[in-house]
């Protein structure tokens, strides 16, 4: 078989196109770096997680910082909700993760409030402030049941869009 | 009645002896695959025939693809407020179904088809009876490339389909539609898992590329020694190539929920 050195181009510019396409499905559309980088894991323990699911989105300030890699269930009949943050995040030990829904009937999310706390969470810390997932529906049952309360409730959870 | 009966048994039993002739082939396929020398030459030359000369059709239906997934996705979506999560809808159903199964499918028309008529006229003008009367065997020399060549090229072609798809996607949404690139973008990330979506699709790829690569190679190697022959062998690769990728991707889909 000769070498022919148009062709031998030609298909190795085909390899690298498609090798390249690769890539960039894996690295940029499915975010493959951050489970190879290993980043800063954190748990943190919820009453009621509601209809959170792996791969939910953590954020800060609405900016996503990292993804839920693990939901099980502890010893206490609580949820321990595994996050995989950037490594480079420094959160104070006395954040706040709460569990935010994106629009009224949107994907549930994970959103941490940053305490001031000099010391900082490390790679396997808990964070102890949790705020559980507002149930649409025991807020509703509030709102038929009691009369202002829950519909403040409910406005709050609006609020959130 | 007993001739129908009779009739039946027999095309299952042709069906299950074609299987069988069909493993022994793969088998013979496996073993000349590990046998030296191997042959650079010959899958690199495969490799342009199959991935190359693809490229056009592939990006061309590929970007089609992605623009209607984007029309389709927008429209519905608008009715519910959700356009913002068009680049969810685009990359899934590009990544997990769409950009593996159209490639096989346009591979086995494009490609399939030619290395079944390319081995069969080999068979109908008596190369093959040449080669192994110089003792070559004719599986190592002409059957090995061309199959590894479409296992190579399979999940090449995918991953170009699927990223023309999504700048299509990109391109009816935000610019025509007026989608926010952010969200768009943004949606398709979050939706899009390495493991689950991007290694689903691959494999998915590259079982079809093993289904298409064998049977294309098989129709050829068997094909009766005839020019009536030859198109019957295109004809049914075209067949059979593409109603097993159809059903191996449900099985595929089934069984590993990718």
């Amino acid at each position: 078989m000769n070498r022919s050195p148009s062709r031998d181009l030609a298909v190795g510019l085909f390899v690298l196109a498609g090798l390249a396409a690769l890539a960039y499905l894996s690295v940029n559309v499915g975010g493959l770096t951050w489970r190879n980088e290993g980043g800063l894991v954190v748990d943190a323990y919820f009453d009621e997680i509601g209809g959170l699911k792996p791969r939910a989105p953590v954020v800060i300030a609405g900016v996503k910082v990292g993804q839920v890699v693990e939901i099980r269930l502890a010893e206490d009949y609580r949820a321990r909700v595994r996050m995989d943050l950037k490594r480079d995040l420094k959160l104070p030990v006395d954040t706040t993760a709460s569990i935010m829904t994106a629009g009224l009937l949107g994907d549930q999310y994970i959103s941490l409030q940053v305490g001031g706390e000099d010391r900082f969470l490390t790679n396997g810390g808990v964070i102890t402030m949790t705020e559980s997932a507002i149930s649409l529906e025991r807020l509703i049952g509030k709102f038929i049941y009691s009369n202002e309360r829950g519909g403040s409730g409910d406005e709050k959870n609006r609020s959130t869009e | 009645m007993r001739r129908v009966i009779e009739d039946i048994g027999f095309a299952a039993a042709r069906f299950v002896a074609e299987l069988g002739r069909m493993a022994l082939f793969a088998g013979d396929v496996l073993r000349a695959a590990f046998t030296p020398p191997p042959r650079v030459g010959a899958f690199v030359s495969e490799l342009f025939q199959i991935g190359v000369l693809s490229l056009l059709i592939i990006c061309v239906c590929g970007a089609a693809v992605g623009m209607v997934l984007g029309l389709q996705g927008y429209n519905t979506l608008v009715r519910f407020g959700a356009e913002e999560s068009l680049g969810a809808v685009v990359g899934l159903s590009l990544i997990r179904e769409l950009g593996p199964v159209l490639t096989a499918l346009l591979a086995t028309g494009r490609a399939g088809s030619a290395t079944t008529a390319e081995i069969g006229t080999m068979v109908a003008t008596e190369q093959l009876d040449g080669l192994r009367m110089m003792a070559i065997d004719p599986v190592h020399l002409v059957v090995v490339p061309k199959t590894l060549a479409m296992i190579a090229a399979m999940p090449l072609l995918s991953a170009l389909f699927i990223v023309c798809g999504l700048a299509g996607g990109y391109f009816v949404g935000v610019v025509l539609m007026g989608v926010d690139p952010g969200n768009y973008v943004s949606s398709l990330q979050n939706a899009v898992d390495f493991r689950e979506d991007v290694l689903g699709s691959l494999l998915k790829a590259a079982v079809f590329g093993v289904l298409v690569g064998l049977i294309s190679t098989y129709r050829g190697y068997t094909c009766a020694p005839s020019s009536a022959g030859v198109s019957a062998a295109t004809t049914s690769t075209v067949v059979t190539g593409s109603v097993s990728v159809l059903l191996f991707d449900y099985v595929i889909t089934a069984l590993w929920g990718v």
